[in-house]
């Protein structure tokens, strides 16, 4: 229902997984310390996904100016180009600092949480997760 | 019209006391749609019957009903809205409609705001991310809406959660959940009692988007971890104290994910439905009564003058029954 302007419906879809598996590239070279291969970044995203596609979004998003790449063994390791990232970053900053009735219109991911919310979450996570699963998020491929 | 003019009102008091506690009870994408109606008919009903009442007073000041030609007898002795009630309903009804007015303005003005931002931030993919080491994350509505993530949110997420924190954002921008926000905040606006209502609106569509991230990761515990992560980061990271008093909605949320999915309960559902008729049905029972009123005072001040001038005119053949049957008795209501 959010496509109507699409006439054709597999187009759509397909255009759309493009745009979900860019931010998943994305948001997998900045969750990272250090440049990714395109064979490290496909691992770390879900599903099953062939090399060449993750190699094709790669390279359209270094196209597109927003990756940087240097030579690492037979091909690439992918960085993101954090210019345009820091001069957005300070303009949002000030527009969420002086505008606090923003928020009406934002849905933040997560919000403010009390001291006693702190230790209910650290609780409930732990509780869940088992000492032997605490390190999962973090492990790498 | 006694009665069936104060419903609307007394639905809008218990919606505003019961749906924020039903709300949680119900699956959210339901309850996000029970809030909605909820608050649009909350809202209706009480513009609704503020002006039946505002206009049972105006009907009775004498200037009004000579430029109506209605008889002020007959409308006071028809219905029984007291002037000092009318006064208070008008005076409410204005303070309702201003502070609509200023919500909707403000809102308008943020939407455009947040439309022109999303075609501003740079690149053209769905996420930007912002440079910045304070975790911070948000749905930016738009043509598309973007999501907002700064670096060091993604930094503090694994793999699988940063997969859970773009599909609970893009469950806001496909859901439009901007708009949900928009209409409890403006009801918030008419009735200060709804503003319970908005919040518990706004927990809803969060718990709403989690879901939906749950069903895309295909792990609830990995969206539960992203949540919880996410918001320690965030208060790990902020400057200003941490709030006294317990929120809740974090824990809530994460608690709710480490549950089994929330199963579909019809009653809080079929009892809101019910309510809605019940008030929509007396608000069109109170405007029919108020008509019925004025055509009831319009035939008797048209029989006194024609009394006054030509006595032995019938009736039903002179110009008073142009208002159909209601030569019979006047009607009382």
């Amino acid at each position: 229902m959010h496509d109507r302007q699409s006439d054709e419906p597999g187009a759509t879809s397909g255009r759309r997984a493009r745009g979900e598996l860019e931010s998943g590239v994305l948001a997998a070279l900045y969750g990272a310390t250090e440049p990714l291969t395109a064979r490290q970044v496909r691992d770390g995203l879900p599903g099953d996904l062939a090399y060449t596609t993750v190699l094709t979004i790669l390279s359209r998003l270094y196209d597109k100016g927003m990756l940087v790449r240097h030579r690492a063994g037979r091909g690439y390791a992918y960085a993101p180009a954090r210019d345009e990232a820091t001069h957005t970053a300070e303009r949002m900053r000030s527009l969420l600092e002086h505008g606090a009735d923003r928020e009406a219109v934002l849905t933040r991911f997560v919000s403010e949480l009390s001291e006693e919310d702190e230790q209910l979450l650290q609780r409930l996570l732990s509780g869940h997760d088992g000492p032997q699963h605490i390190g999962r998020a973090d492990e790498g491929p | 019209m006694l009665i069936s003019v104060y419903v609307p009102l007394l639905i809008t008091i218990v919606i505003a006391l019961f749906a924020p506690r039903a709300a949680p009870l119900l699956a959210p994408r339901t309850a996000a749609w029970s809030l909605a109606s909820a608050a649009l008919v909350a809202s209706l009903g009480w513009l609704g019957s503020l002006g039946l009442l505002a206009f049972a007073g105006l009907v009775q000041i004498p200037e009004v009903a000579q430029e109506g030609q209605w008889s002020v007898a007959a409308v006071r002795a028809s219905d029984p809205v007291y002037l000092t009630v009318a006064g208070v309903a008008a005076l409410a009804l204005l303070s309702s409609v201003a502070g609509l007015a200023v919500a909707a303005t403000r809102q308008v003005r943020h939407l455009r705001w947040a439309r022109r931002e999303c075609q501003q931030l740079p690149g053209e993919t769905e996420l930007a991310v912002l440079d910045m080491a304070t975790p911070e994350a948000f749905a930016l509505p738009g043509k598309p809406g973007r999501i907002v993530v700064s670096r060091g949110m993604l930094r503090c997420l694994g793999d699988r959660e940063r997969e859970a924190l773009l599909a609970h954002e893009r469950a806001h921008l496909r859901g439009r959940h901007h708009l949900f926000q928009t209409l409890w905040r403006l009801s918030a606006a008419v009735n200060p009692l709804l503003r319970p209502l908005s919040a518990a609106g706004g927990f809803v569509l969060e718990r709403w988007a989690d879901e939906e991230a749950a069903v895309r990761v295909g792990d609830r515990a990995v969206v539960a971890r992203a949540v919880g992560r996410a918001a320690l980061a965030t208060s790990a990271n902020r400057s200003r104290p941490a709030l006294a008093a317990t929120g809740g909605a974090v824990p809530q949320r994460v608690r709710a994910l480490l549950a089994p999915p929330p199963p579909r309960r019809a009653l809080p559902f079929v009892a809101g439905a019910a309510l809605l008729v019940v008030c929509c049905g007396s608000l069109a029972d109170a405007a029919t009564d108020s008509e019925q009123m004025i055509e009831t005072a319009q035939h008797a001040a048209c029989v006194t003058a024609q009394a006054a001038t030509a006595p032995a005119v019938p009736l039903h053949h002179g110009p008073c029954c142009e208002h159909e049957h209601l030569d019979g008795p006047v009607r009382h209501h």
